[in-house]
């Protein structure tokens, strides 16, 4: 493969893939374009991205599931690397970072810092060389936006990284991705040496004299590494532990050096408002968050999956127009947004117009996006324990407050989830969310007690319930409820007995079963299993007959 | 502060190997050690010849030796930290700051549930009950005849097929605990037919 030089070259290799690309659909018509030929091979049965639906506008997602991210030529039929190629030899740095100033592009992380601002800030200092990262480390979990990108799509990225280090004037980029994800490691890894071969990456990019390479550097499952500081140090070699911010990466970053640290999705958009124009993107979303945001849409919702919705839109509308309501025609109880640091918002919330101030506001977070949807059987208090849980385990351990805070607020958490919470305790909470948002030292700290403060705003009752009357409302936590059989619904098919781990259901075949309280476990396998409705879980109430 | 930035000193052939932080009654951590097999001995010197000379290499030696030998012993964190002249301190604190490391050997295969929230509201727990009845070990533990190890992982960011149950790196989702089952016999056989 030539590599390729010019602008006026790429078009022209545009223009012979589209038409072989034609040629090849013209001669075999049944070859199966369908969205899902080029899912990952692991996820092939998943609808994780399918037709657009409701409000929807695909701007990050435009190519996934339509090209081969393998295969570069593809990219290049949909203007892949034009956008770089016209920065390179037409605009300067300046006119760059302008560009991305007037789309009004922020940081989809989660904390939603300008971009164009933090590469002006990057630009303007004086160290050298400086170093563009991108953050792929996508450690929230519910969240795969940045996956399905990585995997779908993965040439973007790398063209807006080098759009990046154009304009800040960077010779040298790392993609930091998350080693849970084997694929898109995969998948990077073979764009980077494509693009390596057609001269996208290297010396002298469009005989611009501009030389950029981008390397891959592997997480080894640390969370805390997605936050910039403690990144920068797992790039370094070193224990992925954040540091106290100022100086900020775009004064002293990875080795010591300005470095623009921007997420998987923020660098996606650049080729493409550089393409269409800032106005373009501008015209999309709320008056301070402009353009388009992927969400991954989990939990109890009829249509899960990825989404991608201009800002703005209300949660109601991605519950329902974009998601197709609640799974089972169950109560809709809670949605929670922003990943572990993010807050449970109540079905009073779900007019919001999802924006990064409007999140703020209600005691959740924008975050790097994952959106779950809870219904009537999620415990709040179990939710928030179970949060707690995942932020104590991955705390650094570096300062105080983090460390000891969220193992506190977990033991009492756990008391109050083992029936065992006694008065004073939600008061004890409130205190101790208090001193660790204030003295953390990193985002992970400081937004650790989001899960506890919003549902202990929102679904206070439920934690008075568990504390007070020793029941839990949504029958989850296992040492309130108690599993049994409605007689009259059981068939006797003898499917819960032998589905039970330890063996605590008893009776004949065709005959009633019955659970036996003081082996049973409460785990639910039954409750799960039994295909007659039969079985129920109660918690301080009477057992319902019949019906 | 930037020490990584500086490539480490090439290899000294005539330094002899010493354990000066195992202890006695940890002795047969280097009896067992993958030092003593050549042919795994080679894997290390290969992985740390390479990278050496990259910035920030030791994370990616610490990577790679996982990955191609599964685990990371005492014995071997010390060996790569007189290789690249840095104490073995902190070759130990990455080791064991990263969950990805593990220092003791992980069984042929690894079965691992996704604890995503999506998993976890899903119903992984009663996943984890019924692995429990099967294997009769606990997640983060390895059969006695080494052939499964059960963990619990972070979110695999399949959350739309939850619950997600990752058996060799191959994803299955929407795992019902009444197939699991089958579904552990099917999965665990495979590589062999």
């Amino acid at each position: 493969m030539p590599v390729i030089t010019s602008l006026k070259e790429l078009i022209d290799l545009q223009a012979v893939v589209l038409n072989r690309q034609k040629e090849d659909l013209e001669s075999q018509p049944f070859r199966g374009w369908g969205p899902e030929k080029y899912a990952p091979q692991a996820l092939q049965a998943d609808q994780e991205l399918d037709a657009p639906r409701g409000k929807e506008i695909r701007v990050v997602l435009k190519n996934c599931t339509l090209i081969d991210p393998e295969n570069l030529e593809d990219y290049i039929a949909e203007d892949g690397y034009q956008s770089f190629a016209t920065v390179l030899t037409q605009v300067t740095p300046e006119q760059v970072i302008d560009t991305i100033s007037r789309s009004g592009l922020r940081g989809r992380g989660g904390a939603g810092f300008p971009t164009g601002k933090k590469w002006q800030l990057t630009r303007a200092n004086p160290g050298e060389p400086k170093y563009v990262v991108c953050n792929a480390d996508e450690g929230d979990p519910g969240a795969f936006m940045n996956r399905r990108v990585l995997e779908g799509d993965p040439h973007a990225v790398l063209e807006g990284m080098s759009i990046a280090a154009y304009a800040i004037g960077a010779s040298q980029g790392y993609i930091y991705c998350r080693a849970e994800y084997p694929i898109a490691v995969h998948t990077i890894q073979i764009a980077i040496q494509k693009a390596r071969e057609f001269g996208f990456l290297g010396k002298n990019i469009f005989n611009s004299g501009f030389n950029f390479d981008i390397d891959l550097r592997m997480g080894a499952g640390a969370f805390v590494c997605g936050e910039e500081t403690a990144l920068i140090s797992s790039i370094e070699g070193r224990r992925g532990e954040p540091r106290p911010r100022p100086p900020f990466p775009a004064v002293a970053g990875l080795w010591g050096k300005p470095t623009c640290i921007n997420n998987v999705e923020t660098f996606a958009n650049i080729p493409q408002i550089i393409l269409t124009g800032p106005e373009w993107f501008a015209g999309m979303g709320t008056e301070k968050s402009k353009g388009t945001k992927t969400f991954a849409l989990a939990g109890n919702v009829k249509h899960t999956g990825l989404i991608e919705v201009p800002l703005g839109i209300t949660l109601r509308e991605i519950v329902y127009d974009v998601g197709e309501g609640i799974k089972g025609n169950k109560a809709f109880k809670a949605i929670q947004t922003g990943g572990p640091m993010g807050g449970c918002l109540p079905e009073a919330y779900l007019d919001l117009p999802v924006d990064y101030e409007s999140l703020a506001g209600a005691g959740s977070i924008m975050g790097s996006g994952g959106m779950i949807v809870m219904d009537e059987h999620t415990c709040m208090v179990d939710i928030a324990r179970f949060f707690m849980d995942f932020i104590q385990d991955e705390s650094c351990g570096k300062c105080t407050p983090c460390r000891v805070g969220t193992h506190s607020m977990l033991e009492i958490l756990t008391r109050i989830c083992e029936g065992e919470g006694k008065d004073g305790d939600i008061e004890e909470l409130e205190r101790l969310c208090n001193i660790t948002r204030k003295h953390s030292l990193c985002g992970l700290g400081q937004g650790a007690p989001n899960p506890v403060t919003s549902t202990l705003k929102h679904f206070r009752s439920e934690y008075e319930a568990h504390i007070y009357e020793k029941r839990c409302p949504a029958k989850v936590c296992r040492a309130l409820i108690r599993m049994q059989i409605i007689p009259d619904k059981c068939t006797g098919c003898d499917f819960c007995a032998h589905n039970c781990p330890i063996g605590a259901i008893s009776g004949a075949r065709r005959e009633k079963h019955v659970i036996d309280p003081n082996l049973c476990i409460r785990c639910g396998i039954c409750l799960q299993t039994c295909n007659f409705f039969a079985i129920v879980a109660t918690s301080g109430e009477e057992m319902p007959t019949g019906a | 502060m930037n020490s990584g930035e500086l490539p480490y000193p090439p290899r000294i052939e005539s330094k002899k190997m010493s354990y000066p932080l195992i202890g006695s009654e940890s002795h047969h951590l280097i009896d067992q050690s993958p030092l003593n097999d050549p042919q795994k001995k080679l894997i290390i010197d290969q992985i740390l010849e390479t990278n050496r000379g990259k910035p920030g290499a030791i994370m990616i030696i610490l990577n790679e030796i996982q990955s191609q030998l599964s685990y990371i012993s005492q014995p071997v964190q010390e060996y790569v930290a007189q290789e690249l002249n840095v104490p073995p301190s902190t070759i130990h604190g990455v080791v064991t700051f990263y969950s990805f490391f593990t220092t003791t050997p992980r069984g042929r295969h690894t079965v691992k549930f996704c604890m995503g929230t999506a998993c976890y509201v899903g119903g992984t727990p009663q996943l984890i009950q019924k692995a429990k009845q099967i294997f009769e070990i606990g997640p983060g533990e390895t059969t006695a005849d080494e052939n499964v190890s059960l963990e619990v992982c972070r979110c695999v960011g399949s959350c739309s097929q939850a619950p997600v149950v990752v058996v060799d790196e191959q994803v299955y989702g929407r795992v019902r605990p009444s197939r699991f089952t089958q579904l552990i016999n099917k999965a665990l056989k495979e590589p062999e037919s």
